[in-house]
């Protein structure tokens, strides 16, 4: 058997301590530090749940049922790139459906998914206020409004050379 | 005390008391499924999440479930209005509208807890189509999980995180992809499992089940070229009965000897002998460890804790490898067995030992996984090839065609096959200190002991001490069944309070009678208890009750071995620890 690929620099495994320590590691507390611990982050991939496991005392199998219960925690790295899709409910009246099947075909992933490469990640938004431009895609800091299945391959060359 | 109604009847209860406890002190069985009470143990499961057990109280708008709604003055409940009876089967239905129709070949078959309702409610068609769930099966040496089969009870759950605090299994995703894992999805054997298989014994249905050994078995028995034997562990002869409608308690010994000599083993033994040679050499390291200590070595460490169960190894292996070195190095007896049959016997018999084919019967899971363990083969060849549960060897019987109950009893065969009352005992949580206590005590002393039963170390008692009189020393000793219950005391040993000399540590609640492949209790300790009292009682018909005065365990000194903790006696009968810490991955 392999042992397990310890990736977290030691200045990373006395970050998340230091957060739990924050909450007296108390296991009661779990959500709340595994929010913090996903905010310092960004994601919480499996060597990171470990640590949490081990300084609240709480069993790899619950973290892991947690992460994977409460849909704004994610195991997967944020893309460089990362692709947002307003699905509020003007959005998705006007279409919006159709562009995110447009962006999983285009990059090949699912939702909540990175693409091998690391350059982009898919998820879903909540109205972002901008209904007028309906629908609405993010990428990184920059709108799109009123976009169409079409333009999507436009938009994604646009980040081609980085 | 409260008053309420329920079916017409007055019933009087304690305040918190719930309805369906309620019920059923007045003879009303409300039927349940993601309920669980293993009252003795005092471990209960009640999510409120099936809804089987709904029941109609007057004055409230919603079906209740029985299992989570506590009693109130006056009410008044109805358990089988139509209504009822008509929302517990769209209940069953709408369970069932996500689950494989694979009854007929199924393990669990005959034992499960959802089909048994489906017969029950006389469920006939499913109107509910809905998507079928599918995941991938993961096998490993012992258990299979089967996750399609999954109804989200969460007894395991229960079970492996509170019970025995492995933390192997959770809750994991949402609403229809829910299902119970292991972290990250990964299988069984890259996680900290013991195969205690004590989520086996409660899954409901057939999505827990053990690895099933019994056609390989049946091949070899079959087999001219082979020399086929078994070893029968202890506490299988206090349960097999229960699978031919015996009461619980029935001792078969007799009758399952015969059975196996029906079967077509050629030789049947006993694992209770291994039991006897177990304590030979645990006891002598025992007195040996304690000596040092006594004289002031440092290097020794105390308390001495068994080492026979195999998933309480994996879970020290696992949980605290830091004490590798407090357990006995002593094999369990079933390994033991196996050592000793493939070569002194293999010898007497002038057989080759990958001719030999071992086969063990046993109460318990995680022997199928302790008998692959690579430490216990010789240039691949196992000691013991393989491990079947009381449940397979029941099955197998009547697979057969066998009339167990018609069978006359039959003995073991020699040489292995003769032990006393002293193995016998391993079979129950206590049982193998006490086993310990009669040899050590007599061997330090040397003195015979005025007497052999010690019933302050029997009990259901999940921690239990006492303190034994050597003869003017007063050595203490310390009992844990469960794993919940070994790791208290491992913490405090950890933490330097610790003043045990030697601990008992088995990991299923009761010991091996309540073990992972014991028939199915379905809930009701009380069996634990027969196959207890049971095991006690053939300890006390044996005329030789302690483990040195085993005449054939004697002779193999004699003849083999040299004596207790000889070099020979290391190299068969003892074994090391890993540190298992890292050895979880994730991937
Ligand atoms: S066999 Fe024991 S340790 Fe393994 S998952 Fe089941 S209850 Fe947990
Ligand atoms: S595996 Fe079995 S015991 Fe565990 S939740 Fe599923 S049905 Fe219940
Ligand atoms: S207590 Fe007995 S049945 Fe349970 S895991 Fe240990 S050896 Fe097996
Ligand atoms: S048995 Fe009561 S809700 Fe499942």
């Amino acid at each position: 058997m392999s042992s397990i690929k310890v990736k977290l620099k030691e200045k990373d495994i006395a970050k998340i301590q230091e957060i739990c320590k924050s909450f007296d590691n108390k296991p009661g507390d779990l959500i709340n530090v595994l929010h913090k611990v996903q905010g310092e982050f960004g994601y919480l991939p499996a060597e990171v749940q470990e640590v949490v496991a081990e300084n609240l005392n709480v069993s790899l199998a619950k973290i892991y049922g947690v992460v994977t219960f409460y849909s704004f925690f994610t195991m997967i790295p944020k893309g460089k790139h990362p692709v947002s899709i307003c699905t509020g409910t003007a959005c998705y009246v006007r279409g919006a459906e159709k562009v995110l099947e447009e962006f999983k075909k285009e990059l090949g992933i699912k939702v909540g998914e990175s693409t091998p490469d690391g350059k982009f990640s898919l998820t879903c938004l909540r109205c972002v206020g901008a209904c007028g431009l309906a629908p609405v895609v993010q990428v990184g800091e920059k709108t799109y409004g009123r976009i169409a299945p079409d333009d999507v391959k436009n938009i994604l060359a646009e980040y081609e050379d980085n | 005390m409260i008053k309420l109604i329920i079916d017409k009847k007055t019933v009087e209860v304690e305040k918190g008391t719930t309805i369906l406890q309620a019920a059923k002190n007045i003879g009303i069985h409300i039927p349940t499924l993601c309920y669980m009470n293993l009252g003795d143990l005092n471990i209960e499961n009640k999510p409120g999440g099936c809804r089987v057990c709904v029941v109609e109280v007057d004055g409230r708008r919603n079906l209740a479930p029985a299992c989570a709604t506590d009693c109130a003055e006056g009410m008044v409940v109805h358990t089988h209005s139509i209504r009822v009876l008509n929302a517990r089967k769209t209940v069953v239905q709408l369970i069932l509208s996500d689950h494989p129709f694979d009854c007929l070949i199924c393990a669990k078959s005959g034992n499960c807890e959802l089909q048994d309702l489906a017969h029950k409610l006389g469920i006939r068609e499913i109107p509910y189509q809905g998507e079928q769930s599918t995941y991938r099966e993961d096998t490993s040496p012992a258990i299979i999980r089967d996750v399609d089969k999954c109804i989200m009870c969460r007894r395991c759950e229960v079970m492996c995180n509170e019970v025995q605090t492995v933390g192997v299994l959770s809750a994991i995703n949402r609403g229809f992809q829910s299902v119970v894992a292991p972290a990250f999805e990964m299988n069984l054997d890259h996680s900290v499992c013991t195969y205690c298989g004590q989520c086996v014994n409660v899954c409901p249905t057939g999505a827990l089940t053990e690895v099933d050994h019994t056609n390989q078995l049946i091949n070899d028995l079959a087999d001219p070229g082979k020399t086929v034997i078994v070893q029968t562990a202890p506490a299988v002869r206090a349960a097999l009965g229960e699978e031919f409608g015996m009461e619980p308690g029935t001792l078969v010994t007799g009758k399952m000897a015969a059975a196996l000599r029906e079967l077509g083993f050629d030789y049947v033994f006993d694992t209770d002998f291994a039991a006897d040679l177990t304590i030979m050499e645990e006891g002598t390291e025992l007195l040996d460890r304690l000596s040092k200590h006594l004289n002031g070595d440092t290097n020794v460490h105390l308390p001495i804790l068994t080492s026979c169960c195999p998933a309480w190894v994996k879970f020290f292996e696992h949980q605290f490898p830091e004490m590798k070195d407090i357990p006995s190095t002593a094999r369990s007896p079933q390994q033991m067995f196996g050592a000793i049959a493939k070569t002194y016997f293999a010898d007497k018999i002038n057989v080759d030992r990958k001719k030999l084919v071992v086969v063990s019967i046993m109460p318990c899971v995680a022997k199928k996984y302790e008998c692959s363990r690579d430490e216990f083969k010789v240039d691949g060849n196992p000691d013991v090839d393989y491990s079947i549960s009381t449940r397979e060897l029941a099955n197998l019987i009547k697979q057969a065609n066998i009339d167990f109950l018609g069978l006359e009893d039959a003995d073991f065969d020699n040489p292995m096959g003769e032990s006393t009352g002293a193995s016998v005992i391993f079979g129950t949580t206590g049982g193998v200190i006490e086993a310990a206590v009669r040899t050590a005590y007599e061997v330090h002393t040397q003195k015979e002991l005025p007497k052999v039963d010690f019933e302050e170390l029997r009990g259901m008692e999940g921690i239990r001490s006492a303190t034994i009189d050597f003869d003017g020393l007063p050595i203490s000793i310390g009992i844990a069944h469960g794993l919940g219950n070994a790791r208290k005391l491992l913490e405090d040993i950890k933490a330097g309070k610790s003043q045990y000399h030697a601990i008992e540590i088995m990991a299923c609640p009761g010991g091996c009678i309540g073990g992972g492949g014991q028939p199915y209790i379905h809930g009701d300790t009380s069996i634990l208890k027969a196959r207890q009292k049971a095991i006690y009682q053939e300890d006390a018909q044996k005329t030789i009750r302690k483990s040195h005065e085993n005449k054939y365990v004697q002779k193999l000194y004699e003849e083999f071995l040299g004596k207790p903790m000889s070099e020979k006696a290391h190299h068969l009968l003892h074994t090391h620890y890993f540190d298992r810490k890292k050895e979880v991955f994730i991937d």
